[in-house]
């Protein structure tokens, strides 16, 4: 960690107005600056670090709020990252979540096998039982909450399902790498399938390395910075060949996008992750800016709201170009919601780990997601989709949740 | 002062005001040691005491009086001076829980407790038509009890005054839990000493407020936003004089000088003429014809001045992006080096231009990087002084260099501070200015109301 990065924190508490946890919990250790200031007596020796200190770091939610409200540009959430490292030191992690980290995420086959109790679950119509004897009733909402989390898992992965190479519609305008990251390929196969066919709607074709792994994003929120190194070089290895790489995930891209970084000081890789990062896009930044987007799209009626995800917004920057995408879909309207780039409180696993604070952001979150009475509510981030559909349960609304991605290729297929 | 037996006293803390309601883990103590102000780390509190009423914050005294432990308010820690760094222990009192509040639009008042975050009021007193003036520009999230205690001002100063101007009303918690009330709901009140008056920007030394009664007024229907550029500081001084003696009061009178305009463009890439000397935002506001013709009379003052370049926005994005020179100054300066000291040095308009030149020289005399920028309407500068806190030869030169602005201010008729306060950072100098009658008179009022200084201590003045 690099001093000068909380010696520029003036202190000055404009942080405070923009982070979700210090407006839900109003004490300055809950906040961003108190974070600095913790982080800062510990590299000065004035501060050990003990169990509460971990847990004020890991009340984070790498939300970003505070990085874009800061005057001098201090990157709060990286010190975080730093602090988590320094916490593993004293405090490893536990086995399950050390297993998860090394063994199971970074392997497609290991993570859809680890989904597999809950795919049974689904798939033996135990879910639709236990719903029907309002099994669930007899747990408190914190438990029904958890089980109702996971969507219906898809049969098969995207690895599974698609060839390596899918060829454009047409003539071969582009060839494009597909980052598909953990969500899209065992949870949210649909949204990866609308991607594709976007992508081969529009002369592209997509190029999906069988060898990626996990971008490292969830290994740098436990602490484990040297697993993330890792692999970002093996990602960055097996992209070759592809002009551009596009991700249809706010987190996995803002991380990627981050990769010179993280390997700041590796000389062997620095430059091959300023090149590799280079080429990355969000999906909406990509069919926005490097493309002419075919437009012959039919109608999708009904009133869509946007969710702004942090890793997208703040993260990348992309705020416009999810909008333009849903302006141009024929019968559908687009209604902005009060506070869109608000985080809607699952950042990763916070619900997990932060039940009661989670769902209280997610309730004003909710409250304005009410207020537009839309049909669908669209949001460029597994993470937030995951979070925003129990929203949805918990307020009981109608609303479908849905990455914009989807709405786009519905109405492709409209036409 | 230490506390002899910490665990009894925490807990009967904790029987005061709830168990979650008292942080006292060796982190906590680290986050309640600073504020805003650039000062060292280190002055840890005992413990920190969130209350959700009244009777909780007289409860409190009464234990700390009775113990002789001293007692910090406070609300989100966004001031410049130090005012709420617990230089002496005790405990932190932070009433951000106390954040009611209760507008009677047919009296034109807003009553509210004190942890009331300054947006929020903003934000729903406008929704009904009305307006509360000052603006710190922390009111994204400072409190309507930190303001008061500040005498918080802002960027509207000329036209609409202070924190001072709208509080008519409040309900104190003295040192000894005795609520005393002062002032009400009436714009006129002429019962006794203002003592309404004398606790706004007190500075927690003399009570803690638990009820604010706030004069609002109408929100001017519409607004009009104008930049202009001047190749020296002189012509934008001479335009801001002649605009005030045509009798126009603008809302927003701002400027900034060359460091600053070049620090701004550097950040910003907004196309700020990089030889310009003075950059001016001028915002008109009121009734849409009052406003329509302000704006051009303005405009053709500034005209008359020899300008490099004059603006005027006719949509709310325009003026969006005309304000946002004015906007990134703070963060633009912040930048440019680790360490970043904030003044607050006010005086006369008219005697501007002086003080402009006297802070140049005497920054060159020094050899140090200061931007300025500031409310030039109601004469109130902001010198930022660019520094690195590691390079103590340097940090020398920085406060040479504020001691004699302080010197300069004070000869050209000004004050050491406009709207900080002088808490820790300017006890040094307060002498100064107060001289030695004024300071014997707030010596006599502060041991009159907190004979045992118990209320933040070690704070504005040396008892």
């Amino acid at each position: 960690m690099n001093p000068e990065d909380f010696l520029s924190c003036m202190r000055c508490g404009l942080c405070l107005a923009v982070c979700p946890i210090y407006r839900e919990l109003g004490i300055e250790p809950a906040s961003p600056r108190g974070r600095v200031a913790l982080i800062r007596a510990v590299a000065e020796d004035r501060l050990s670090v003990t169990k509460n200190f971990a847990q004020y770091i890991y009340g984070c939610l790498d939300c970003l709020a505070c990085v874009n409200a800061c005057p001098t540009g201090v990157r709060a959430n990286e010190l975080v990252s730093g602090a988590k490292v320094q916490i593993n030191q004293e405090f490893p992690q536990p086995f399950l979540i050390r297993l998860a980290l090394q063994k199971v995420l970074p392997s497609s086959k290991r993570l859809g096998l680890s989904l597999l109790p809950f795919h049974l679950y689904q798939q033996i119509s135990l879910q639709r039982v236990v719903h029907r004897l309002k099994v669930m009733n007899a747990f408190s909402e914190h438990w029904r909450d958890l089980e109702y989390l996971l969507p219906p898992l898809p049969r098969k992965s995207i690895r599974d399902q698609l060839k390596e190479v899918v060829p454009a519609r047409g003539v071969r305008k582009h060839r494009v790498g597909y980052f598909l990251g953990c969500a899209q390929d065992l949870i949210f196969t649909s949204t990866a399938l609308a991607t594709v066919a976007v992508l081969n709607e529009n002369s592209c074709e997509v190029v999906i390395p069988k060898e990626q792994k996990c971008c490292g994003m969830p290994h740098v929120g436990y602490g484990e910075i040297e697993q993330a190194r890792e692999l970002a070089r093996h990602n960055i290895d097996v992209f070759t060949g592809v002009e551009v790489i596009v991700t249809d995930c706010a987190t996995c891209g803002s991380f990627i996008k981050r990769y010179p970084a993280l390997l700041k000081d590796d000389p062997d890789y620095f430059d091959k992750a300023l090149a590799f990062s280079r080429k990355v896009r969000d999906i909406a930044e990509f069919l926005n800016q490097d493309i002419n987007l075919r437009q012959d799209f039919g109608a999708v009626k009904g009133k869509v709201t946007y969710h702004d995800p942090c890793h997208l917004a703040r993260g990348q920057g992309v705020v416009s170009e999810p909008r333009r995408l849903l302006n141009l879909i024929p019968g559908l309207e687009l209604i902005e919601m009060k506070e869109p780039d608000w985080c809607c409180g699952g950042a990763g696993t916070y619900l997990l780990s932060h039940y009661d604070l989670s769902t209280k952001i997610l309730g004003r979150k909710m409250a304005n997601i009410a207020a537009t009475n839309a049909d669908f509510v669209a949001t460029g981030c597994p993470g937030c989709q995951l979070q925003l559909r129990l929203g949805v349960k918990r307020a009981g609304l109608k609303a479908q949740v849905i990455h914009p991605i989807e709405l786009l290729d519905r109405a492709y297929k409209a036409a | 002062m230490r506390i002899a037996n910490r665990e009894k006293f925490i807990k009967a803390l904790k029987d005061l005001v709830g168990d979650g309601n008292v942080l006292s883990s060796p982190e906590d103590l680290v986050c309640y040691s600073y504020d805003a102000a650039p000062l060292p780390a280190g002055n840890l509190p005992d413990a920190v005491v969130l209350p959700s009423s009244t009777e909780e914050v007289v409860g409190l005294l009464r234990l700390a009086q009775a113990e002789g432990i001293k007692v910090v308010p406070r609300g989100a820690g966004t001031n410049l001076s130090g005012g709420t760094v617990p230089v002496e222990g005790g405990i932190v009192i932070q009433l951000t829980w106390m954040n009611r509040m209760e507008i009677d639009s047919r009296n034109l008042i807003a009553t509210v407790e004190p942890g009331v975050i300054t947006s929020n009021l903003h934000s729903a007193v406008e929704e009904m038509g009305l307006f509360y003036p000052p603006d710190p520009a922390s009111a994204n999230v400072s409190t309507i009890g930190g303001n008061v205690a500040e005498c918080a001002g802002g960027l509207r100063g000329l036209k609409y005054g202070t924190t001072k101007d709208y509080v008519i009303g409040l309900e104190t918690v003295l040192a000894n839990g005795e609520v005393l009330v002062t002032g009400g709901k009436t714009v006129k009140n002429v019962a006794g000493y203002d003592l309404t008056k004398l606790m706004v920007g007190s500075e927690g030394t003399l009570g803690i407020f638990t009820k604010i009664i706030l004069r609002l007024i109408p929100l001017p229907e519409t607004k009009r936003t104008l930049s202009i550029t001047y190749p020296n500081f002189q012509d934008a001084a001479a335009s801001v004089s002649d605009i005030i003696a045509n009798r126009i009061l603008p809302a927003t009178l701002e400027f900034l000088d060359k460091v600053t305009i070049n620090c701004v463009e550097d950040y910003t890439h907004i196309g700020l003429p990089r030889n310009a000397e003075a950059f001016l935002l001028i915002e008109v506001d009121g009734s849409k014809s009052d406003v329509e013709w302000e704006a051009k009379r303005v405009a053709e003052i500034c005209s008359r001045h020899q300008p490099l370049a004059v603006k005027q926005a006719l949509t709310l994005s325009e003026a969006m992006s005309l304000t946002l020179a004015r906007r990134s100054a703070f963060a633009s300066l912040a930048r440019v080096r680790p360490t970043t000291i904030l003044e607050d040095v006010t005086v006369p308009p008219s005697r501007l231009t002086e003080m402009m030149s006297e802070i140049s020289r005497i920054v060159q005399k020094h050899d140090i990087q200061v931007g300025i920028f500031g409310h030039a309407g109601d004469g109130n500068l902001h010198p930022t002084f660019l520094t690195d806190e590691r390079d103590e030869e340097e940090m020398k030169r920085v406060e040479a260099a504020i001691s004699e602005i302080f010197e300069v201010t004070l000869k050209l008729g000004g004050t050491i501070s406009g709207e900080h306060g002088i808490g820790l950072t300017k006890m040094r100098f307060l002498p100064w200015e107060a001289r030695p009658s004024g300071l014997k008179a707030m010596r006599v009022i502060k041991d009159g109301f907190d004979p045992q200084n118990i209320l933040n201590p070690g704070k504005i003045f040396q008892l």
